[in-house]
Order: C-alpha cells, then structure tokens, then sequence
C-alpha cells in the first residue's frame, strides 16, 4: 500500500442473505464496483471506485445493498479534517487542481432557513387558493417606460421585450454536453408544459430542439460555442453567460472525451476537441463593452427578444447590477455561491463568491435606491431549494428564480458530486449512449412537470396565507419575512426585522 | 367664506400650553413607537357625499353619516375631508399643518415664506370637547409658490408643492402638513370620527364634496398625523382596509421620490394614485386597472381586444403598482370622488343616489343617515372604479 492510501470514503454492505446474484449492480454501475465471482459464486465489490450515487441501492430487487460512509477515518482533528488531508494526498501525488461538481457542500449559512414568512391573522384575510384566483403569472424585461397616446388618448400599448412565465421559476443554464440528450429533452419539454423557459447553457442548441425554442433561453458564453444567427433567433431571450456562482471568475472546461457526435457537431468544435471557455469574454474587459454585446445581440435579433446578463454573486455585486442595469440589459440573472456546476475547481467553487440571499438583497435595494429597479427584472440561482426559498427569494425582492440542481434531483440524480467524470449512472451528466438511454425523457419531463406543479401549489398556499393573489404583491415586500437568530448586520443587509419585532 | 374661518384672536396661549401636553404624551413618556416608526393595520369606516351640481352641503352632514357606524371605529383616528370649502382663497394651495410646539412653528414659516406667498394664516378653530385631548397646535396657511423658485427648480408648480410637502414632513421634527390642495380642506384627529366632526366645527364648512374616515388602529398611533384622510395635494384618500402589498408597494413607490414617513395604507395609496394620474397621466379608470387590476384569467377571456391589450399593457408595466389585499377606497379629486373596491371585495362598500348627490359608504345605514330616501343602492363589484364628476358646466 502506498503513501497516498486511504480507506474508500464509502462502503457497500450487501446482505448475503437477501442477494439473489442477479447482478443487476453489476450492469448498472458504470463505475465498475460490482463484480460477479463465478469461483465463489457471489457478488464483490470494489468499493474504492464508489462514489454514492445509489443507483445500485435504487435498483437492487431484494433491497440487498446499501452505501454508508466508512468509520475507517484518520485520527480525528478539528482543524485538520478528513477532506482536508486526503485533498493533500492527492495533489501531493498529482500536483493538479482538484475539480468538484454541484454545489457548494460547505456548511456556509443559508439565509433561507434564517427567514420566516408572515400570514394573515383576523386584520386580514387569508386567501383560498382553492376557492379564489391565486396569480403566479410573471413579465421579465423592462418596465421603464412612459405611456404615450395616439390622437385620440388611447394608449398605445407597447412594451420593451418581456418573458412572460406561468410561474416565478426557470431552468437554469445546464450545457448540451454537460448533460445529456435525454437530460436536454426533459427539461425543453418541461418547461413549454409549465409555461416557462429552460437554458441551452453554454453548448449551442441540438438541432432536434428547435422546436422548444419559445420556451428557450439560448446562452452565450465567453467560448461561443454553437453560436449562429439561427441560435440566436431560435430563443425566446437571449442570456449573455459572465459568470457562474459555483466558479466566479473562471471559464469552462469540458474535456474532449465528451465532445463526441452531436455535442461536437451543436457546439461547432471538432471531435475529442477540449471545450475551453476563457475566464472572460474577449470581447468584453469593461462595463461599456458589455453594453456593446447587448446591443449587438439586440440588433441579430431585431430587439424582439430580451437580453439577459448572468454573473456570479460576488462582493461587489450591487454596483456591477448597476452597471448592467444601465447597459440595455433586460434582465440581471445572479448566481450566489451554492450554485451548481458539471465541474470547477474545488477550491474556487467552495471559497469564491457570497450567498444569493445577500446578494439579492443588496441589489434590489441598491437599484430601487438609484431608482432603475424598473430597467431590469432581477432572476436569482444559486440553491433554490423549495418553494418556500422561492416564496422567500421573491419577497427579498426577485421576480423569478433559476432552479437547476433541484431540477436534476427530479430527473434522478442522487447528488454524487461526481459529474466530472461522465460516468452518471442516472442518464444526466453524460454522454455514454448506454448510460444516457437510463433517462427516459417521457418520464424525465413528467417528473419536471409534477415538481413545478407541486411547488406552484405550494407557493399559492403561502401566498394566500398571507392574503397575496398575485405573485406581483410579493415581490420586494420585505415586511413578509423576519429574521431569525440572525445579526444586526445580517437583517440590515436582508433588509428585514427580527422575529418579534 | 363660511363663518368658521374667521381669525380667530386671543388663542395664541394654547400654543405653549397645549403643545406641553401633546409634546409629553407623544414623545416623552414611553418606548412606544409612534406611527411611522412603526406600521399599524387598521380596520375602518367610511362615508362619502357629492353633489355633482356643485350645490353646497354641510360638513356637519358627512360628520352624523359615521354615528351609526361607530363600533368600526375605535376612537383612536377620524377625519374628513372636503371639497370647495375655501371658494375666497381657491386659487392658493391651502397648507393645514400640526405642530409640536410654538418654535416649530415658527421655524417651519420661515421655511414657508422662503417658498411661497402667504396669502392667509390662521388658527383652525376647534371646540374644546372631553372627547377629543391632547391636540397639537393646527395652524392653516394659504398659500402661492414663488414662481422664481418655481422656475428655478425647472419643475411644475405641483411637484414644487409636493415636494416642499414631503420635505416638511420627512425632514421638520414636529411640523406636519396634513393637507395641501387647492380650494379644500382636510381635518383630522384621535378620536370618533362624529366627535372629531364636532372638534373642527365641520358644520360651519360647506363643500360640494365631502369624504370620512373612522379608524380602528390595532394599536395606539400616538399622535394625529397618522389619521385619515390622508392628502397630497387635492388628492385625498379615505380607506377601509389592510393591504398585503404594502412593502411590495412601498419599496416601488418611493423610488419615484415618495417618502412613506407614517407606514399606512392610506399613504402609500395616495402616493400611488398620485403618481399614476398626476406622473403618469393615466386616467382614473386606468389607475384604477393598475391596483386592483382584472384576474390574468378575466383578461384572457376578454373579446374586446384593445381592452385585452389595454389590460395586458398595464399589468407589465406596473406589476409593483397592484395592490392586494381587503380595501375599500373613496379618493377625493377637484371636481369629483372615486371610489374602489379591492379585487376580490374583502371589505363592504355600498353606492347610493337621490336628485343630484351620490353617497358612498361602508355600510347603508351610514348612506340612510345622510338621506333616508336614497334610491338605487348598490354593491359596486370588486376593481370595479365609481367615479362620480361634477356635471359639465358646473363652476366652483
């Protein structure tokens, strides 16, 4: 054994009494830990190569099987934790970056579960959602403008771009390449079931998607990848990509073995090629560049479509929101540091970037204090987990939120971590074709489907409790919510009182 | 002029006597928070009366009009306001102002006279009754921009009203304009509506309109500013209700230079009326679509398609403007009254005619009282905009 050795993180316990050596693990696991020994008879296992994703437990048909962490750990150390040194192993042995997938596990604070939100009591009423019209209809786009009348004092109604959503949550941007085909088809179809948007991401648009393209964000990140006139006017809005929550100031990378077939033919780069995106975009090293870009994609596209500008949330986030307010920007897209991804750097994704709960907070506060709130509609990621972080998310003060890992976890994924290495058991973050065909797009998009559905209830139920019909009324009403064992500092940002007070 | 407005001499001793008592009772004593350093929902009464030919009527009339509608009340808040009362000074902005104490107000009419001409100030001549305790010091002025500032400022002359209003009351300890429209007046108190009528001797005002207010506070304002109508301008809301939109409303609003100095309702309604028809140029009827706007599921159904785009139009571009929640509104306007249910109708409002007057209330028996043979009485339907206008001709 060597210096670098370390007892696997997880260990496979399989009841023998309960295995009837189908070997249903075996063909499931792409990872390889499950092993059929004819000598013995029985299953083995290969734990080290495991990484949790419990798709053996899941399949298992005698309930034989189940992951659970080792007890076999170094000498315990507050400062020095177990992760702490294994990552030290493996760099000492690699001299490499170490690379993660979704999001932040960090025991950060999520502000979410510090605010509670109010209801009517006998002032008031409460409303029934099941009785009375309860509107979660949503516009992003811009609101700033003056109405004007013909000759004869009707207004004339025109309105800059807007997206109009049936309900306050998009998919988030997840590449075709970072995920799969199937992953794609599933969430295309979701949200034109739901009536609202899903994002290309970063890979260009499969030509076999065009169809869900009103209910399409095309993005266009600083690699360009798949960008065309056709992409740009097959969406129904267009999202400029400055940054990620889970990797803020970094590019993409996806590496060659992923560039195969149709990954490499919708993102224009040739096979077994790496996809790099460079950490900015070349053609924008200022504010003023960006407004460029904006409007150049306006022009493409004839200003029918509105333009969306995603950044990471970083410290001095309320003045760059400004700056894109200013910039011909329709709607802000912020991405806080718990954010997803398909792989960054472990570092960068654990220690860079600040909470969307803040960040939200500060920018709608910092552009109803430069009063352009109304230039911009504010979209918030970075873990949206529920619906009561939306119900919360809005009342901070967004007008809809991108919901992306919560969305996976719909379609199968176990949370793993693992995404980097293509070998997702569950049909997403790949692009093996026996691995990829596991995701059923019918199934995939009817459980996108039922998770809206139900969250929409839900986000009606605290609506009405609190005697709001209208999703609208909840927007930036801050009196809903209250703190709860949270600083001075803390509320002053949140921009809400303690409970109690 | 009606006989009530007369200079009223030798009262100039209540000024540091009384200002004593208010100054102990509202700042002094306890922890308590006041109104606008903290936000109190309210249940309420309201009444109106307007005579669309103009045609005088008391405001003693309106003040009987709450008597039966007493337990909606709390005798924590009631006012009025009406409309022509002023007819010798209706071309000057009439200023009715609470004061602390006597040096506030001296400083705030040095403020004054630096912004306008004052044409007239006066006392407001009150009756001393038990009911109604610890007054402030309530001074009116009549008053003209000074069209130099005016020029200099490169604002119409309304926004310079407005904002030497907002400034007063944002940024002036102890002074606070409660109303400041041309050719009407609002008078407001702690107490029952009927015997804040008999306070401010409203039967000695006529006015062709006349809109109150009886508040149920569920917790003590602490001092007079906090009670209805509230006013900007001509503009004067009286309101029923609680809304659920308030901060979603407020946050919006006062990135349009509005301040919500006393966190109620009414306030930020005002404010938005305001800035609707007055910024804006929306109509009423339009103003009326943006807070209690149509169900998307009504607008879809609609068949009239310039109404559906019409409808579609405002709800994007004032999403911030809607306003939900029970409430039931009468606004009262130069030259006329609307009146406005919130969508769903969570609070009662009843519309009621004879010859030339509509009346307006939260309960019949209030519109009984002001006439007990009022026709054609009426539920109006939730976002459903009453607006009743002095008929065309009609000179005040």
């Amino acid at each position: 054994m060597s210096i670098d050795f370390l007892y696997p993180e997880f260990e496979v316990v399989r009841n023998m009494d309960r295995c009837i050596t189908c070997r249903v693990c075996e063909r499931q696991c792409a990872n390889e830990v499950h092993a059929y020994n004819e000598r013995l008879d029985k299953m083995v296992s290969d734990e080290s190569k495991c990484v949790n994703c419990q798709r053996c437990v899941s399949l298992c048909p005698t309930r034989a099987l189940k992951i659970v962490k080792s007890d076999c750990k170094l000498r315990e150390n507050a400062n020095w934790q177990n992760d702490g040194i294994r990552e030290i192993y493996k760099q000492a042995n690699s001299g490499g970056v170490l690379l993660s997938s979704m999001g932040n596990p960090k025991e950060l604070p999520v502000y979410w579960d510090r605010m509670l939100i109010n209801a009517s009591q006998v002032t008031n009423p409460s409303i029934d959602p099941l009785r009375e019209p309860m509107e979660t209809r949503v516009f992003l786009g811009k609101k700033n403008v003056k109405p004007e009348r013909d000759e004869s004092g009707n207004l004339i109604c025109k309105v800059p771009p807007q997206l109009e959503l049936d309900l306050p949550v998009m998919f988030s941007a997840m590449s075709y390449g970072s995920i799969s085909y199937n992953a794609h088809a599933s969430l295309a179809r979701a949200a034109t079931e739901m009536g609202t948007y899903y994002n290309t991401g970063e890979g260009g648009l499969h030509e076999d998607f065009y169809q869900y393209g009103p209910n399409t964000i095309v993005q266009v990140a600083s690699g360009r990848f798949g960008v065309h006139e056709e992409y740009l006017a097959a969406g129904a809005a267009i999202e400029i990509k400055i940054g990620q929550g889970a990797k803020p100031g970094i590019g993409g990378h996806l590496p060659g073995s992923k560039i195969v077939g149709d990954v490499s033919r919708t993102r224009m780069i040739p096979e077994g090629s790496d996809a790099i995106s460079p950490a900015p975009h070349h053609d924008i090293y200022s504010i003023e560049d960006l407004r460029q870009l904006v409007y150049s994609l306006k022009e493409a596209t004839e200003y029918k479509k509105p333009v969306i500008v995603k950044v990471a949330a970083v410290h001095n986030i309320a003045a760059i929101a400004s700056g894109i307010a200013r910039s011909g920007a329709d709607i802000i897209a912020i991405d806080g540091i718990r954010g997803g991804t398909g792989a960054a750097p472990t570092r960068i994704r654990d220690n860079v970037g600040i909470p969307i709960e803040l960040a939200l907070a500060a920018v709608d506060q910092r552009l109803r204090d430069e009063r352009i709130r109304n230039n911009v509609s504010l979209v918030v990621g970075g873990s949206i987990r529920s619906a009561a972080d939306i119900v919360k998310a809005i009342a901070l003060g967004a007008d809809a939120c991108y919901i992306a890992t919560g969305a996976l976890l719909a379609l199968g994924c176990h949370l793993c971590r693992t995404c980097q290495t293509g070998k997702c058991n569950w049909g997403i973050a790949t692009q093996r074709p026996e691995l990829v065909k596991r995701l059923n797009p019918d199934i995939g998009s009817r459980r996108l489907i039922n998770l809206l559905t139900a969250w929409k209830h839900e986000i009606k139920e605290m609506m009405g409790g609190m005697g709001i019909n209208s999703i609208e009324a909840l927007r930036g009403n801050r009196l809903m919510l209250r703190g709860v064992g949270l600083t001075e500092k803390e509320l002053e940002i949140l921009g809400i009182s303690h409970a109690g007070e | 002029m009606s006989k009530g407005v007369h200079f009223v001499t030798g009262k100039l001793w209540r000024d540091e006597c009384l200002c004593f008592f208010y100054f102990q009772n509202g700042k002094g004593e306890s922890k308590m928070k006041k109104e606008g350093q903290v936000r109190i929902p309210s249940g309420c009464a309201i009444a109106a009366v307007i005579s669309t030919e103009g045609k005088k009527i008391s405001g003693g009339l309106v003040a009987e009009a709450m008597r039966p509608m007493h337990d909606r009340s709390n005798g924590l808040g009631g006012g009025f306001a009406g409309y022509g009362i002023y007819p010798d000074y209706k071309e000057f902005y009439a200023l009715h102002m609470f004061f602390d104490e006597r040096a506030t107000r001296k400083d705030c009419e040095a403020f004054l006279k630096e912004r306008f001409e004052v044409v007239h100030a006066e006392v407001i001549p009150t009756r001393k009754i038990p009911a109604i305790t610890d007054e402030p010091i309530i001074w009116r002025y009549f008053v003209a921009p000074l069209q130099s500032k005016v020029a200099a400022m490169q604002v119409e002359e309304e926004e310079y009203v407005v904002r030497a209003v907002t400034r007063i009351n944002t940024e002036m300890n102890g002074a606070y304009v409660f109303s400041s429209g041309k050719n009407m007046g609002t008078f407001k108190a702690v107490g029952f509506p009927e015997d804040v009528g008999i306070f401010y001797r409203l039967e000695e005002y006529e006015g062709y309109s006349w809109t109150a207010h009886g508040r149920y506070p569920t917790n003590t304002p602490g001092w007079w500013g906090g009670a209805h109508p509230f006013t900007l301008l001509d503009f004067s809301i009286v309101h029923n209700g609680e809304i659920s939109s308030y901060d979603a409303n407020r946050r919006y609003i006062e990135m349009f230079g509005y301040k919500c100095n006393l966190q109620t309702d009414t306030e930020v309604i005002t404010y938005i009326l305001d800035y609707l028809i007055r910024v804006q140029h929306l109509t009423l009827e339009e103003a009326a679509s943006v807070i209690a706007a149509p169900f998307w599921s009504t607008i879809d159904r609609k068949t009239d398609l310039n109404d559906k785009e019409k409808h579609i139009y405002l709800r994007t571009l004032y999403p911030s403007l809607l306003i939900t929640g029970p409430f039931s509104i009468v606004m009262g306007f130069n030259g006329g009254l609307m009146a406005l249910n919130d969508r769903l109708k969570l609070r009662s409002m009843v519309v009621g005619e004879k010859d030339d007057k509509v009346f307006i209330a939260s309960e019949e028996a209030a519109i009984r009282t002001m006439e007990p043979d009022a026709e054609n009485i009426w539920a109006p339907s939730g976002g459903e905009p009453v607006v009743v206008r002095l008929k065309e001709g009609v000179q005040i």
